[in-house]
């Protein structure tokens, strides 16, 4: 049939002159310059406007940086919906990213500001410091997000992780005939070997790619470079395993550093979202 | 000598079946000769418990209806391949213990079968047929109808023993073969997965040699042949090169290496070498076809009398691939053979709706002969013919005025005037302007060859009665009539050149040029013009791309691609120089050739076209210098630059109209990418991200690039492929069959066949509650656990998020800015792909 123009061809041929460009960089820093004058006219305002009887949250100025920055929160918060609801309309994830960097930055000086620089013990500074302990976390989340992915693009080529794991599975099929010439000893530790799980080790390896008791490591090292015909083999198998084993894990490595610092970012955001609350609750009823 | 039959009915595939089926029932004295030893082979070879469909769902089954929950005839409904087998093995009282034994009633049919019978010959005429089996057996018969689909016979090894029990031609599912050693000749795609499926599941602990006579894959997809080849390296399959069989024997292989004969030992040998289509065997009955093209099917009557008297032909062998076209069939022709008299045909009703729009409420007939008559292009064609095209086929009436289509909407369908004429808007900016065509003549041929945007909007002059044919249908079309096929190049000759020139050129003008143009074919990465020569023609891409490139191997430069639509050669007619850069093609492509003194005539005819072309020349060359200049100051970048073109041409950017391109320097493998592709499509990512090849930092994802001419296509027999509003290539899931083949014509693998999952929880609900498997495609394991296993697996593929308001949701859904989709005639830009990414 006649194709009617009620298309998308327009926003898709915009869409097909795309480049790539990180979040960072989206339309020229545009967030980044929002931020800044977010920034500014927060710092003038604080300098220009006679608070009374001295700066704090409970002047108009101070409500006004405190609606500002709960609003941003909130904002910032809803990040974790946007990137899960994937509803129609022309919406970018970037654009999102991009803007919830440089307005989360921003918070440091609207939240700070608010405070009027009156810190205590008590639940108004609990939000702050969570909200600050947040914006840390996302401060090395971007950096990972900057630096590390160069790094685990360069270590798998054109492997997927399952890619790798297959190795291991041919590498020990592999081994396990190979090894049946082998003495008791050499034998124990080629079964060692196989019998240990690739992601044997907790959380804590997994980061900082140091695998003790690694048995593969072990049988490298119990089973001569120069013996038998069965103990080269079964060698060189064993030093593949180690190598395709490294990559695995520096894979992992990678991919918790990219991960590691939304185990904070996120509880901490539900946390300041709490203390938020109760903050401003008792900013109403119990001043 | 056996009796005379009234009918051999050869081939027993739904066609045939059904054929047998009627004759039984009007108990004409008829015969079923099947070359295997049980029903229909190529349903038989489906996968085990492929859900059949039963398409077009709007064609009724012949021999009508259900009475006491009996079919009056061949029973035939949407199932699984069991089903349909079991109810028709207890048609012919067929005990098969391979496939499980019907339970329900169905209707018995005296039907005279002779399985393990396949025919080698016939000879004779109408009335007294002698049919020569393989066994040596001869059937007489009066009239034979043939129906032995498209399948041919698999070629044989042609060394001693090809004929050992070892040898078979196919592999049903490799979980069947445990602990063998299997020798796979053969290194096309099926060859190869069958291999891959053999070897790479260690638990199966086959032993599998590939052999490959060269040293290449060449006719396999470029994902299989890595994957074979690195199979090979890691050791779970073994490749021999340069070798070929010599001899089969008892346990054992004897093969021809370059240094001597070697024995391989096996108990299986797999041969994967093709199959010869029927078509000799065919001819060799005197049956004649409608042109020497490959696609080509055998001549036919409304009846399906072919051009040998008393022979018949029906079934994917007359050019109709799915099961319910074939039962119609086959009942046409008994009713045929037993009245005399032909059958209204069962797509009466379907050409009444494709006719329903037109003006006047006219007879089916009537149409159909007022198209014939008045559009060119159909002059050569036969009723039948005639039917199948317009069955595939839009027809439609427009007021004058009215918008036939729009320039730049997407469409590789060609259109056909039968009444009226319509107008170009040759220019975009003054729609005044236009160009007539015709009653009688064709429009739309560019896109229809191209496969890129409709150039010019066209609109209705008068009242106007077109049809539409689907690019399939005018294919189709094209390949059976030699008279189309050239009035079709001659005009879209004759537009391009119209088209490219500019507005100001009349058909006259540029007649000797369109006299002397030759279209070429010109495979991948052939040269078209060679540096250094001084060759001078002209040429216009007319289907593919080109790319543009300076200087030899090590220290090639890549200078930009050529898309269809657009001549390149033009600097050394001009400058009378020898060629500036080589042109190949990115793809298989086609050109058209132009005499380079033709076109220095027209130029000096017409000023304007010469300001234009130099103007062309002019960018073009400021474009190479800039790049060859930055080679001087920064030659890393460049070389990275030819680099990663190469590189993009490889995964198939000389034919793609919209890929998905990750930049790693910016991808933190989150694959929210592909948890949006599955909740914007009913819970199935059609793109797998961490699978696909990267070159520095350029990581091309498996996902669909929507090519120019998508492969998918080519090979749908319900032509559920089609190319939508938005340019997308998009699968009709309602019409889908499941049959895969798109999925093993896709050379990029983006294709896969899935059951459509079960509905997942919503996602508030499982961020409040933890209930179902979250955002993203849901593990195998839960889809399995919550699903209904009588859904059918169809094709899945991306369709770019067509209708999606916002476009494609992997690109909206990346965070950091690394997935983004382009078309390559945009992204291969120097500009583009040098940008420095970081912040
Ligand atoms: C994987 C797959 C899935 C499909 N799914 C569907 C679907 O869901 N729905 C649908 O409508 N269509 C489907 N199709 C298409 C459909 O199967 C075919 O179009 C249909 O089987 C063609 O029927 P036919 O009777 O013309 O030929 P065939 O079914 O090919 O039957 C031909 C028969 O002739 C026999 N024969 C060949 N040569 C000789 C000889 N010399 N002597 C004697 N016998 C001979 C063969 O052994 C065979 O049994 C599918 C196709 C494939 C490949
Ligand atoms: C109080 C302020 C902030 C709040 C409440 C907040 C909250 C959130 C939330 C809820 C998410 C979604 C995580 C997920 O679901 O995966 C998120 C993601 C993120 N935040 Fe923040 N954030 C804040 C400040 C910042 C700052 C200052 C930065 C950076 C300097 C930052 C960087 C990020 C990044 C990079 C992501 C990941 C985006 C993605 O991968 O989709 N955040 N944040």
């Amino acid at each position: 049939m006649a194709t009617a123009a009620d298309n998308r061809f327009r926003e898709d041929e915009k869409r097909r002159d795309a480049d790539h460009i990180s979040f960072l960089k989206h339309r020229g820093f545009r967030w980044l310059w929002m931020a800044l004058l977010l920034c500014a006219f927060s710092i003038i305002g604080y300098a220009l406007i006679d608070q009374e009887p001295r700066p704090n949250g409970g002047s108009w100025y101070g409500y006004t940086l405190g609606t500002v920055g709960l609003l941003l929160i909130v904002w910032l918060s809803m990040l974790g919906i946007r990137k899960r609801r994937i509803s129609e309309g022309a919406w970018s994830l970037k654009a999102w990213t991009s803007a919830h960097v440089y307005l989360g930055l921003a918070l440091i000086v609207v939240g700070t500001l608010h405070t009027g620089f009156q810190i205590g013990w008590n639940v108004h500074t609990l939000a702050y410091v969570l909200m600050l302990i947040v914006i840390i976390s996302g401060i090395y989340g971007v950096y990972a997000y900057a630096a590390l992915p160069k790094e685990l693009s360069a270590n798998r080529g054109d492997k997927t992780g399952g890619d790798m794991l297959d190795t291991i599975a041919d590498i020990d099929r592999k081994l396990e005939s190979a090894a049946q010439p082998l003495g008791r000893a050499g034998s124990d530790l080629v079964i060692g070997v196989l019998e240990q799980d690739v992601f044997y080790a907790g959380a804590f390896s997994r980061l900082t790619g140091s695998y003790p008791g690694c048995a593969t490591k072990r049988a490298l090292a119990g089973i001569p470079a120069t013996g038998s015909d069965a103990e080269i083999r079964v060698h060189e198998l064993l030093t593949a395993r180690a190598e395709q084993l490294a990559q695995i894990r520096r894979h992992l490595r990678i991919k918790a550093m990219l991960e590691i610092w939304l185990f904070i970012h996120i509880p901490a955001t539900i946390a300041l979202l709490a203390a938020l609350l109760a903050h401003v609750i008792s900013v109403f009823y119990y001043w | 000598m056996s009796d005379l039959f009234k009918v051999a009915i050869i081939g027993s595939g739904p066609a045939g079946m059904s054929a047998a089926g009627q004759a039984a029932k009007r108990e004409m004295s008829h015969i079923l000769l099947e070359k295997t030893d049980h029903l229909s082979d190529t349903i038989f070879k489906y996968q085990k418990g492929k859900h059949v469909m039963a398409t077009p769902s709007d064609l009724a089954l012949r021999a009508g209806g259900y009475e006491e929950g009996v079919h009056q005839g061949m029973e035939f409904e949407e199932g699984t391949r069991e089903r349909i087998l079991g109810i028709w093995n207890k048609h012919c009282r067929i005990e098969d213990e391979r496939m499980p034994t019907y339970e329900g009633e169905v209707q018995d049919f005296d039907i005279n079968t002779r399985l393990n019978a396949e025919v080698v010959s016939v000879e004779g005429e109408k009335g007294n047929f002698s049919i020569k089996l393989k066994d040596g057996d001869t059937i007489r018969a009066e009239t034979i109808v043939l129906a032995i689909g498209t399948q041919g016979n698999p070629n044989l090894l042609r060394c001693p023993g090809a004929d050992h029990p070892m040898i078979t031609p196919q592999l049903d599912d490799p979980e069947d073969h445990i602990d063998k050693h299997v020798i796979v000749v053969g290194t096309g795609d099926a060859g190869i997965e069958n291999a891959l499926g053999l070897a790479t599941d260690p638990a199966l602990g086959n032993t599998v040699t590939v052999l490959n006579r060269g040293t290449d894959f060449a006719k396999a997809k470029i994902k299989n042949a890595t994957d074979l080849t690195s199979a090979d390296e890691e050791g779970f399959l073994n490749i021999s090169y340069r070798t070929s069989p010599a001899e089969v024997r008892d346990g054992e292989m004897v093969v021809e290496t370059e240094t001597g004969q070697e024995i391989i030992p096996c108990d299986m040998i797999i041969t994967r070498i093709g199959s010869q289509p029927p078509r000799k065997f065919i001819e060799a009955m005197g049956i004649e076809f409608t042109s020497e093209d490959r696609s080509a099917f055998p001549k036919l009557s409304p009846e399906f009398e072919t051009t040998k008297a008393g022979v018949f032909v029906i079934g994917a062998l007359a050019g109709y691939p799915l099961i319910k076209h074939c039962m119609n069939q086959g009942y046409d022709v008994i009713e045929f053979l037993a009245t005399g008299e032909a059958v209204k045909p069962a797509d009466e009703p379907l050409l009444e709706k494709v006719f329903e729009n037109l003006p006047g409420g006219k007879s089916v007939d009537y149409w159909l002969e007022l198209y014939r008559t008045n559009v060119d292009i159909f002059a050569g064609l036969s009723t039948l013919q005639m039917r199948e095209l317009m069955l595939d086929s839009i027809c439609t009436a427009f007021a004058p005025g009215e918008v036939i289509f729009r320039r730049d909407a997407p469409g590789s369908s060609l259109f056909a005037i039968a009444q009226g004429s319509v107008a170009v808007e040759v220019n975009p900016n003054d729609p005044s302007i236009t160009v007539p065509i015709g009653q009688g003549s064709i429009f739309g041929e560019v896109g229809l060859v191209s496969g890129r945007r409709r150039g010019a909007t066209i609109r209705a002059a008068e009242d106007t009665v077109v049809v539409e044919l689907s690019r399939k249908a005018a294919l189709k079309l094209i390949g059976s009539s030699p008279e189309a096929d050239e009035a079709v190049k001659r005009i879209s000759i004759e537009r391009q050149i119209l088209q490219l020139f500019g507005s100001g050129l009349t058909p006259e003008d540029i007649k000797p040029l369109t006299d002397s143009a030759v279209v070429e074919e010109i495979s991948a990465g052939k040269v078209v013009i060679q540096e250094g020569a001084d060759d001078k023609d002209l040429f216009i891409v007319r289907l593919g791309s080109m790319r543009v490139e300076k200087g030899e191997g090590e220290r090639q430069t890549f200078l930009g691609l050529i898309p269809a639509g657009n001549f390149f050669g033009e600097m050394g007619i001009i400058d009378g120089l020898p060629r500036m850069s080589t042109v190949r093609a990115a793809v298989k492509s086609e050109v058209i050739r132009l005499p380079g003194e033709g076109f220095l005539d027209l130029l000096a005819q017409k000023p304007q076209l010469r300001e234009r072309a130099l103007q062309i020349m002019d960018d073009r060359r400021r474009s190479n210098e800039e790049i060859e200049s930055r080679q001087d100051k920064d030659g890393g970048k460049v070389d990275n630059f030819s680099g990663l073109a190469s590189f993009l041409f490889d995964e198939g950017m000389g034919e793609a109209t919209d890929a998905l391109l990750i930049d790693e320097r910016l991808c933190i493998g989150c694959d929210n990418c592909e948890k949006a592709c599955a909740d914007s499509h009913d819970g199935l990512s059609r793109l797998d991200r961490e699978t696909g090849k990267t070159f520095a930092y350029l990581h091309v994802p498996i996902s669909c690039r929507h090519c120019e001419h998508p492969h998918c296509m080519t090979d749908c027999p319900p032509n559920a492929i089609q190319r939508g509003a938005d340019g997308e290539v998009n699968i009709n899931r309602e019409t889908c069959i499941g049959c895969g083949n798109c999925k093993s014509n896709c050379p990029y693998g983006v294709i896969n066949m899935e059951p459509v999952p079960p509905e997942k929880p919503s996602l508030l609900s499982w961020m409040m509650f933890g209930s179902g498997p979250g955002p993203g495609e849901a593990p195998y394991s839960w889809r399995k656990e919550n699903s209904d296993p009588g859904v059918a697996k169809k094709a899945v593929k991306c369709d770019m998020c067509a209708g999606i308001e916002g476009g494609p949701s992997c690109v909206r859904a990346c965070p950091t800015g690394a997935a983004i989709r382009v078309s390559p005639d945009k992204f291969l830009t120097f500009a583009k792909m040098t940008e420095d990414v970081e912040g």
